[in-house]
């Protein structure tokens, strides 16, 4: 009894919103013996969470999810030894959630204590680094372009070839920017991995810095999330205090400067020259492309800028070689990708798993549906600039271009669920409404081009004019979509196109009083009213 | 907000500039440590922000109101920002920011009179696999209805 049992329950955002820290406090002052809670991150199976796992002799065992009143029940039915009750799970690693999953990026996330720098070599960290350090940039560009590694932010651009951009440009100063603005509803994935395993990010930057010849780094994290934020910022004091970062990098000639930058809650920072420009402390602006931002970037100078997870995937592609990560996948859409279940969903969470997947096998094998109970409507895939896709198409493959030829796109892997009660015109409508209110403004397309297709989209609703005002909003759509500068006002009308194409029944006038979809489908009080005023 | 400050807001605003120099584009980080330290980015600190920084006094203004998280005047003693993103909706969020609004009796951005709740939207607060999300004083819930909204509104309040 003198060696103290260790209890996980993590820290991870999710689970603290549903009552993580209370559950960790009652473990730990009930205890009748002595344990050592880790606050790791989280497995990703959301709907479990808290989710307690207890380090036994024959692995992690999980209890979930567990609530603090929960906690005496548990103890005294001996979870300290793996002991049964209603909540216990089984080994965690063996649960058909996990076994389905092909965990590359998020290996360590919930597995590990993110701030441990000995959990963090234990379980393969610094091998990556280690492995491109003995190579020449040049090596390290060429290894992570033969693995086909694509940003995972959306656009899907290989992220070798960024890089060998950056590597050939002149200059003495360039940076290395991660964008860790997930302002994508559906997506949470580039948290977990930031408050889940820091430390592969930091590592993964580090690599890039090398190939690109970049000294310099900042990562930008929405103010949405502040234990991100704050974890991050402990990962590299102690990255630095490890040798990690700073001068010299583990005995090496290299030389690199980590920081982290706050966003202020606007949504199209996470657009790449967007984010650039709220780095340099300015109005978050979408520069005219070109010059690209691998030429031209942060302060005009070569800049890899990447996403969290693109990023936090190197070092497992160096480490394994670009052959391992090459070998998963499907196509042009190489290694795993991080789907991330959201919204109506029975068992929402992260699966990792190679690229080819169906959007069906995640939401029914993984997700178990809807969370309702009722039959799944619409899925709308890769945030709110992503299109819906109907329940007759889930057989869709995970694929950037298999969904780019159905008129959709992967994006980031968010995938968020609604059942049979959504209005799908209301959903086009807020597409339009997001925009409007989200537009940096540059261009009229979208600055202005949102504005009307709010209104457009309630006369239709209101059946004012209802043929010529869908063609007026199909016209809307075009104009945005051919004449935006960036995504934002260029793919919007991809949600706003999808909801009439498939599910034109909802777009039907209403007439006042009628709250019925002409289907017959009863529509909630909640969903006919118009949104609030923003 | 001056009580128990006997510096200047100007002498204390140039204080946050100074603990940034140094750093490349400082003006958000300074921002976000006004609003840290007054609660809000009052619009005299524009002028003195414009000279420290030697920038045009429309730059700082423009920056300021470019981005949602700086507030032009103080937010309530409680502050409760429901997520509308598209996996809270799915899940009821529309539902629940207008029980927010009929409960308080404030439009979305707005302060209830006495000064105690500020209700605000956010379009994702990164937990959209536990909808719907809200973050009340900076603390993030997931799976909130609008029993739990009342509660978690009534225990911010008694603190």
């Amino acid at each position: 009894m003198s060696t103290p049992v260790t209890v996980y329950v993590p820290r991870d955002s999710a689970a603290r919103s549903v009552g993580a820290d209370e559950v960790a406090a009652a473990v730990r002052s009930a205890a009748d013996r002595p344990i050592r809670v880790v606050r790791n991150g989280s497995r990703g199976m959301l709907w479990l969470e808290p989710l307690v796992e207890v380090a036994t002799g024959e692995g992690r065992i999980g209890y979930g999810p567990v609530r603090p009143e929960d906690v005496d029940g548990l103890l005294a039915a001996g979870m300290l030894d793996g002991g049964d009750h209603e909540l216990r799970l089984g080994l965690v690693d063996e649960l058909p959630w996990m076994r389905g999953q092909d965990r590359l990026t998020f290996a360590r996330v919930g597995v590990t204590d993110p701030l441990s720098v000995d959990d963090y070599v234990a379980h393969g960290g610094l091998a990556g680094l280690r492995r491109a350090l003995e190579r020449t940039p040049a090596e390290v560009v060429e290894e992570v372009t033969a693995s086909g590694l694509r940003g995972r932010g959306g656009a899907g651009f290989p992220a070798g070839i960024k890089w060998k951009t950056v590597l050939e440009a002149a200059g003495p100063l360039k940076f290395v920017c991660c964008n860790a603005d997930e302002g994508d509803s559906g997506t949470f994935a580039d948290r977990m991995l930031m408050e889940g395993d820091p430390f592969c990010l930091i590592e993964g930057m580090l690599i890039a810095a090398y190939a690109a010849g970049a000294t310099e780094g900042y990562i930008y994290i929405r103010s949405e999330y502040p234990d991100a934020i704050d974890t991050m910022r402990a990962a590299i004091d102690i990255a630095h205090a490890q040798n990690w970062l700073g001068e010299g990098i583990l005995g090496s000639a290299t030389n690199f400067e980590l920081f982290v930058r706050v966003g202020a809650g606007a949504y199209i920072c996470g657009e790449e020259t967007s984010m650039l420009e709220s780095l340099e402390g300015k109005r978050g602006m979408v520069r005219a492309k070109p010059p690209i931002p691998a030429l031209s970037g942060l302060f005009g100078k070569p800049t890899v800028v990447n996403n969290v997870l693109t990023l936090a995937s190197v070092p497992m592609v160096m480490a394994d070689g670009a052959d391992a990560y090459q070998a998963r996948g499907v196509e042009r859409s190489r290694g795993t990708q991080v789907f991330q279940l959201a919204g109506n969903i029975a068992r929402g969470g992260i699966v990792e798993t190679a690229f080819g997947i169906s959007l069906g096998e995640l939401i029914n094998e993984f997700g178990g549906g809807t969370g309702s109970g009722r039959p799944v409507r619409a899925v709308q895939v890769g945030g709110p600039l992503g299109a819906y896709i109907p329940a007759s198409d889930l057989d869709l493959p995970m694929d950037y271009e298999a969904f780019a030829a159905a008129g959709a796109m992967v994006g980031h892997g968010g995938i968020v669920v609604f059942d049979d009660t959504v209005d799908m015109a209301k959903q086009a409508r807020f597409a339009m409404e997001f925009c409007a209110e989200e537009s940096c403004g540059k261009c009229t397309p979208c600055r202005v081009g949102s504005v009307r297709g709010v209104e457009v989209v309630d006369r239709i609703i209101a059946g004012e004019d209802r043929d010529t005002n869908l063609d007026l909003l199909e016209d809307l759509c075009e104009l945005m979509t051919d004449g935006s500068l960036c995504a934002m006002g260029g793919l919007t009308p991809l949600p706003v196109r999808s909801a009439m194409r498939h599910f034109s029944e909802d777009f039907l006038a209403r007439d006042a009083g009628d709250r019925t979809g002409t289907a017959g489908r009863p529509v909630p009080e909640d969903a006919a009213s118009g949104p609030p005023a923003p | 907000m001056t009580v128990g400050h006997s510096l200047s807001i100007e002498d204390r605003v140039r204080a946050i500039v100074t603990a940034h120099d140094g750093e490349r584009g400082r003006l958000l980080p300074i921002l976000h440590g006004i609003q840290a330290e007054f609660g809000y980015v009052d619009e005299a600190v524009v002028p003195v922000l414009a000279q420290e920084l030697n920038i045009s006094r429309a730059d700082v203004h423009g920056v300021i109101t470019f981005y949602h998280d700086f507030r032009k005047a103080p937010a309530g003693r409680t502050e409760v920002r429901v997520c509308r993103g598209e996996a809270c909706q799915a899940v009821g969020a529309e539902n629940l920011m207008a029980h927010a609004q009929r409960r308080l009796g404030v439009s979305t951005g707005e302060t209830t009179p006495g000064g105690d709740v500020t209700l605000e939207q956010v379009f994702c607060l990164g937990n959209c696999a536990l909808g719907p999300s809200v973050q009340v004083n900076g603390r993030l819930y997931g799976r909130v209805g609008t029993e739990r909204l009342d509660t978690l509104m009534a225990e911010a309040d008694a603190r």
